[in-house]
């Protein structure tokens, strides 16, 4: 991840993006949401770039950072060679065309009072590229294209079903025959039997215009099944990047494994040798996110060294260059997750320093490690000041 | 839905009004049209709901017949032979010189001036009409335009935005109305404008609220995503979500706007004399009522009374029809 790489479609070096928290007064200390803390990441030309994390990890807050929805705190976003973390909104248009996204919710990232036909127009509208019959004729290629029936483009969204919806923000983000697709859980909302017909649609369409996507989802066995790469995220933070094989066989980071762990598994037998790791407590806050490496308090492994010090990523146990983790204690192949405890007790699992907001972040994982053996929500809010 | 019993009682004459359908009017009115195969918008869906609101057609046959009477007064008057402003000194008053009960010559009697106050309530109906409906728009425009530009650029421009409503809010209507017609001419053109940009906080606020909480939505991330500026997402993507609310809210702003318009002629800030107003109708009459000549005050107040009620319940129709959920602008 160093030397510029034609191959390297997009580079996002040390991505960081804060939301403010909506303070009560004027006079209180403003507080942020960590939402992406210090994420690098780069995707192959061609390839399908899978990152999954649990609800709250930031990897719907990456994805938007990306296709610059947001403007981003810090770190530096390279997308075919130019760097576009620092463009305004204008100097972004034209880019627009070769980033696009496809949404979560069929239903809300359709417009409901506009018809099919005119929302998947809207790419040639904005951007002035075809206008009256033309204009139709390309929307009604797009619809066949993606399976739909070109003669309901006068329909309205509440008249399609969930996967039909889906068709039509596909079909959408397809009209500028873009250079990236983020897929933002482009199937989390669909039936299982939906979800394989959407998935397939996206690889014909991969290999038909040379797509690459960045496939964002917290279902496991689906971004296994459709992407190269996978990243895993963590309260802002990537925990490990694997080749998705890699990374189903031989997980580094404890926190991978947990999550590996409660995939379903479709033969019973291998499901029940398998030892589930339940991990104890809650996420803990993206305001005040833990010291070190963020996932001390859950887990297992943890000892005083993860407490103190952030992990880097980079291969662990001789693990090829491509497959990273970032943890102080990785797990070795056939490690048993469930055989560890911390060496650390829950109390002491914070130390003061290290973090972005070192005195009051040590102040909220306390009451953060306290929570754990309450199994309580931590509250940061009305302890400051 | 609503607690107010005249609401409820209304509602409950529905279902003789779909004769046969019976109480589940509610479920079953999509069926009849499911058998076409073309997709209906949400406004035939609205204009079909409206239809069967028995409520809404009498509201909307009486606004009907107001508004021929607006159209028709000159052809009336000279039918029947009298100006709107034509003095009877000698035919339309009594010795004492006080107005006449209503005859066979004067349906309403006449007013102090010996005016037929039949024909001056039939012009009186154009002022309001035309002034409520001029108002209206001016402040559904207004307030659409400040209330999508706040709630969807939010920040400085909507702390102004919200600021300068409530500061409007905050000051009776009448108090400003007045204080602006005082300083210039009074006037028709003057009673619109007061009249239409003092209402505009109104759909001002419900438009605010609505698009803070529409550009949410994934469909705005998507239009950005594709690169669409503010004023598309503003006008292409978010006014047709919002219009709805706006359209209801717009009827029952026209009531509004034709009291408003009649308080401030009644206040001799209003439409200047000679001009046939039922404002300063009613304001001329307040004198005579004491003395008996009750037809004087009765018919203007009347004709005030029947369009305000009339655009009040057409305007509840078009909310209950516009969102059958009953989640109205009422909250």
């Amino acid at each position: 991840m160093s030397t510029p790489d034609n191959d390297v479609l997009l580079r996002v070096d040390n991505l960081v993006k804060y939301f403010p928290v909506k303070s009560s007064g004027y006079f209180q200390k403003k507080e942020f949401v960590h939402a992406v803390d210090g994420v690098s990441l780069s995707v192959r030309r061609g390839e399908t770039f899978g990152i999954v994390g649990e609800t709250g990890s930031g990897k719907s807050t990456l994805g938007r950072s990306i296709a610059r929805l947001y403007d981003i705190t810090a770190g530096s976003i390279t997308f075919d060679g130019q760097e576009i973390s620092q463009y305004s909104q204008r100097r972004m248009r034209p880019l627009r065309r070769q980033i696009q996204m496809v949404f979560q919710d069929p239903m809300g990232s359709l417009n409901p009072r506009r018809r099919v036909g005119s929302i998947i127009g809207d790419p040639f509208a904005i951007h002035g590229l075809a206008t009256g019959a033309e204009r139709k004729r390309r929307v009604q290629e797009l619809m066949e294209r993606v399976g739909l029936n070109p003669e309901h483009f006068n329909r309205f969204p509440a008249e399609f079903s969930g996967g039909q919806r889906q068709r039509i923000g596909v079909a959408r983000a397809l009209a500028f025959q873009p250079k990236l697709i983020i897929c933002d859980e482009p199937v989390s909302a669909l039936d299982v039997s939906i979800q394989a017909q959407v998935i397939n649609l996206l690889a014909d369409l991969q290999a038909e215009f040379g797509l690459t996507y960045i496939f964002i989802a917290h279902d496991l066995s689906v971004v296994r099944h459709v992407s190269n790469n996978v990243a895993v995220m963590y309260l802002g933070q990537l925990t490990e990047i694997a080749p998705a094989d890699d990374l189903f066989t031989v997980a580094r980071h404890p926190y991978t494994g947990a999550l590996l762990s409660a995939v379903p598994l479709p033969d019973p037998d291998l499901s029940e040798r398998r030892e589930q790791i339940i991990l104890v407590g809650d996420v803990p806050s993206p305001i005040a996110p833990p010291s070190g490496c963020r996932f001390h308090p859950r887990c297992p492994k943890a000892a005083p060294v993860c407490v103190s010090t952030i992990p880097v990523l980079e291969p662990k146990l001789g693990d090829k260059p491509a497959h990273v983790a970032a943890c102080h204690l990785p797990m070795a192949q056939g490690e048993n997750l469930a055989d560890f405890h911390p060496t650390i007790a829950a109390a002491q699992r914070v130390i003061e320093g290290g973090g972005l907001l070192s005195g009051d972040e040590a102040e909220v994982s306390t009451v953060a490690a306290e929570a754990l053996a309450t199994s309580d929500t931590p509250q940061p809010e009305g302890r400051r000041q | 839905m609503s607690s107010s019993p005249e609401v409820r009682g209304r509602h409950a004459v529905k279902p003789t009004a779909t004769a046969g359908a019976g109480a589940g009017t509610a479920i079953m009115e999509p069926s009849p049209a499911a058998k076409k195969i073309e997709g209906r918008s949400p406004w035939r869906l609205a204009l079909e709901r409206l239809r069967k609101d028995r409520a809404a057609k009498i509201a909307t046959g009486t606004i009907v017949v107001i508004v021929l009477c607006a159209l028709l007064a000159p052809l009336i008057a000279s039918w029947v032979g009298h100006g709107p402003n034509q003095l009877f000194v000698d035919t339309g008053l009594d010795e004492e010189g006080n107005p006449l009960a209503p005859s066979s010559t004067f349906f309403f009697g006449t007013d102090s001036n010996g005016r037929d106050l039949f024909i001056r309530v039939l012009y009186g109906a154009r002022i309001s009409l035309v002034v409520g409906v001029l108002a209206t728009l001016i402040s559904v425009a207004l307030g659409t335009f400040f209330g999508l530009v706040a709630g969807y650029i939010g920040g400085v421009v909507d702390s102004l935005i919200a600021r300068l409503i409530d500061v409007v809010l905050s000051i009776p209507f009448l108090v400003i109305a007045i204080s602006i017609a005082y300083i210039s001419h009074p006037g028709f053109w003057l009673v619109v404008f007061v009249v239409g940009v003092l209402a505009f906080t109104y759909p001002a606020r419900i438009v605010r609220g609505q698009v803070m909480s529409l550009k949410e939505k994934e469909y705005v991330e998507a239009a950005r995503a594709l690169g669409a500026g503010p004023l598309r997402i503003m006008f292409i993507d978010l006014l047709p979500n919002v219009i709805a609310q706006v359209i209801v809210y717009g009827s029952l702003l026209i009531p509004l706007a034709i009291v408003s318009e009649a308080s401030l002629s009644f206040l001799g800030v209003g439409i200047p004399p000679p001009t046939a107003d039922w404002g300063s109708m009613i304001n001329d009459a307040s004198g005579y009522y004491q003395a008996g000549f009750w037809w004087y005050l009765l018919f203007p107040a009347l004709a005030l009374l029947i369009t305000t009620l009339a655009f009040n319940i057409l305007g509840d129709s078009v909310r209950d029809a516009m969102d059958p959920r009953g989640a109205g602008i009422y909250e």
